[in-house]
């Protein structure tokens, strides 16, 4: 792969995978998000694919599958199911559904969002410093999605949303790993792999406790335990 | 070697399948207790083997060094505390009717599964294994945490997964970046130390090559590292899940913990610190940790004084040890850390003692409410005492340890070798201490004497909202226990479930006046994490 192609593919899957980040901040309907979500994971498998068939990797190749199988597949399909789990009356399904009183609007969010690309760059500069090529200048990217993933994590009050916050930082992390040093050894990968599933599935046991003791999975209901 | 080594992972994890296949029963009740009896005498010989020098197994996947050592056996006599301690609680449980054969199967497996993963996080030779087991205690006490299901305990358990897989993400993030700033070192590490592939995370070749990673990476990694593990060490900012989880889980699983669980985290904080001295300088890593410690104590304190629950009480009197811990850890250097390492093991014990003791209590008044408690001392003089000098012990009386190391840490603040704004930290650390020790010795006096009669007035004029919930006014609800009336509601304790109390106390003391072969263990273990360029 000729060095300008290699860059372009890359800035590509970088760009694919920021804008799905960036859109879940705009979208209120949760299903969209988990498709965002899903975006996402593809556009990251991509990166991977492009970051091994640089380096003429064929493990690299197969790691990047298994990162798409998992991101793009498997934990949307988990979040679908947490979505699309009977409820037991209560509120309606289509109040369920959505982002309906998040605590920063949508528009405000999207700034907020280029204010966190802004300090992403900034923050950045000496990891980029240290190695400058293709993939490191793309970790602004990535951290970029990271904090958007703390700020989903921090102002919007749906059980899934607080998930997806959660994924999205996973996501941004995982980027990080590939583009600064082609990904961890793969026995941490793999456990890290596991952990978040595992973690995916227990929040989805509790988001389906959540709605039958709190009778929805509005976070503000949670409000038992205070000092 | 390699079984020795692996042993405390393997014997909690073999009870773990046997429960998941036979359940829990009168037969294998007591399989988790002699599973880390087991490990426990494993760690010890471990503590011997590894006197001479780090032990490697499972190709350099595990590496048993005299700290991972003292800390297995940590593990080891904390969770043997809690396993004597769990037949008697799931009986108590179930007699209510709150665990039923599948719930008490389920705390089997995550119990033994629990303890197993905190084993493998000490043993983990790359610090990308260490990480995956931490983030693995987090999921399998989730559902412990939450093994009511009333709203309180999905809420706390909700914020125990979210908060604690948030937190350790950052640690992952510095776990990553520490790869990078290894892999492109000044020196070539790579090279130079010629290390196989995936030892790339390995902290000993971190630490062996510190000198050459790169300042700026390093700084945000270990920045990052610290955080995210403090935030599942119960350190501030990121504490707000441990009162929660610590109020919900079951009284077994609150003393695992906050006994170890808490400590486990401050241990791969005391590896980064090793890793950051060298490549940064004492200053960094310091810096972090006095923030941390002087935080921790200062919501600990402002939290203990109105405290109105006596779980949430001793959950932040965690988040006060967790920040003498790192204070020890910021001071630095080998009496320090001795002193950090003696204090780990007497908060486990006394702690895991403590939350046995509150979850006796809690089953007799009913209600986890200092108020619902009163005039324990006449009513159950054994569980008032357990839980009595439980608290002595942490508030730092002797003749437990913990007086002795909250001396050395505090000593060793103000010695020289720290330097003046060390000193100043510590000066400032001894007025959120103070402020604990008032709120708690006032707490555990109304709990523990006064005349039972005053808990009901007072909880009818307190709280009239709560008189629907079963057992409030400390009438028991418990089978066996007698009515208040006769011998004004008396406790009795049944045998099995005061044997870890006493020995916890006993352990605890112990430690206080003699350290015995513990002494040497502690010195190396000390050297090695106190290591200074």
């Amino acid at each position: 792969m000729s060095d300008s192609l290699y860059a372009q593919w890359l800035a590509l899957a970088c760009g694919a995978f920021l804008l799905a980040g960036v859109l879940v901040l705009w979208r209120r309907d949760l299903a969209a998000i988990v498709r965002l979500f899903a975006l996402q994971g593809v556009a990251l498998g991509a990166m991977v694919v492009v970051l091994g068939l640089r380096q003429g990797s064929v493990h690299l190749v197969a790691v990047a599958v298994g990162v798409g199988a998992l991101r793009a597949g498997l934990l949307p399909y988990l979040m679908r199911r947490a979505l699309d789990t009977p409820r037991p009356g209560g509120e309606t399904a289509a109040d369920e559904a959505r982002e309906t009183r998040p605590l920063v609007n949508v528009a405000t969010s999207l700034l907020a969002a280029a204010v966190l690309a802004l300090v992403a760059y900034a923050v950045s500069q000496p990891i980029v410093r240290l190695s400058p090529d293709p993939a490191t200048r793309a970790v602004p990217v990535a951290l970029t999605v990271l904090l958007v993933g703390f700020f989903v994590l921090v102002t919007r009050r749906r059980a899934l949303s607080q998930v997806v916050g959660f994924l999205l930082i996973d996501n941004a992390i995982t980027a990080t790993a590939f583009l600064t040093t082609s990904g961890v050894p793969l026995v941490v990968e793999l456990g890290v792999s596991l952990d978040v599933l595992l973690a995916v599935l227990v929040l989805q046991v509790l988001t389906t406790r959540m709605r039958a003791a709190f009778g929805g999975t509005d976070l503000d209901e949670l409000r038992e335990l205070h000092d | 070697m390699t079984l020795l080594v692996g042993a405390p992972v393997l014997l909690p994890l073999l009870a773990g399948c046997l429960y998941a296949v036979l359940g829990w029963r009168p037969a294998t009740a007591w399989l988790g207790a002699v599973a880390a009896a087991g490990s426990l005498a494993a760690s010890i010989a471990l503590a011997a083997v590894t006197a001479e020098g780090p032990r490697q197994a499972l190709g350099g996947l595990l590496r048993a060094d005299s700290l991972s050592a003292f800390m297995l056996i940590v593990i080891g006599a904390v969770s043997l505390l809690a396993m004597l301690a769990s037949p008697a609680h799931l009986a108590a449980e179930s007699a209510i009717g709150h665990a039923g054969p599948r719930a008490a199967r389920r705390y089997g497996v995550f119990t033994q599964g629990f303890i197993a993963a905190m084993a493998l996080a000490v043993l983990a030779a790359s610090l990308g294994v260490l990480w995956v087991a931490v983030e693995a205690t987090t999921i399998l006490t989730a559902f412990l945490v939450g093994h009511r299901r009333t709203r309180e305990a999905t809420e706390a358990a909700w914020k125990y997964v979210v908060i604690c897989s948030v937190g350790i993400a950052l640690a992952l993030l510095g776990v990553v970046l520490l790869h990078y700033a290894g892999l492109n070192t000044r020196a070539g590490l790579h090279a130079e130390a010629g290390v196989a592939a995936g030892a790339g995370l390995d902290w000993a070749v971190l630490a062996g090559n510190a000198a050459a990673l790169d300042p700026g990476v390093t700084r945000m990694a270990v920045a990052l590292l610290v955080l995210g593990f403090g935030a599942k060490a119960g350190l501030a900012p990121m504490n707000a899940w441990l009162p929660d989880a610590h109020g919900q889980a079951p009284a077994p699983v609150s003393a695992l913990m906050s006994g170890v669980l808490l400590s486990v985290a401050f241990y791969a904080i005391l590896r980064v610190k090793v890793i950051s001295d060298a490549a940064l300088g004492v200053g960094f890593a310091r810096t972090l940790l006095l923030v941390a410690a002087l935080g921790s104590l200062a919501v600990a304190a402002a939290l203990l004084i109105a405290q109105r629950d006596y779980k949430r009480m001793l959950a932040y009197s965690s988040i006060e040890h967790m920040g003498l811990l790192a204070l020890g850890a910021a001071i630095g250097g080998r009496l320090a850390l001795m002193a950090v390492l003696l204090h780990i093991l007497g908060h486990g014990l006394a702690k895991s003692v403590l939350f046995l003791s509150a979850g006796h209590i809690n089953l007799a008044a009913g209600s986890s409410r200092i108020a619902a408690v009163r005039g324990l001392a006449r009513r159950a003089p054994l569980l008032a005492g357990a839980f009595g000098l439980g608290l002595a012990a942490v508030l730092g009386l002797p003749p437990f340890s913990l007086f002795a190391s909250m001396i050395g840490i505090v000593r060793a603040g103000f010695g020289s070798g720290a330097g003046a704004a060390v000193g100043w930290a510590t000066a400032i650390a001894l007025v959120p201490l103070l402020v604990v020790f008032a709120a708690v010795a006032r707490h555990a006096g109304r709990m523990l004497l006064g005349s039972p009669q005053a808990a009901e007035a007072a909880e009818v004029s307190e709280v009239p909202e709560v008189l629907g919930v079963p057992g409030v006014l400390g009438v028991p609800e418990v089978p066996g226990v007698p009515e208040p009336g006769d011998r004004a509601g008396a406790v009795r304790l049944p045998r099995t479930a005061a044997v870890p109390l006493v020995a916890g106390l006993a352990a605890a003391a112990v430690l206080g006046v003699w350290t015995g072969p513990l002494r040497p263990l502690l010195e190396t273990a000390a050297t090695i994490a106190g290591v200074t360029p």
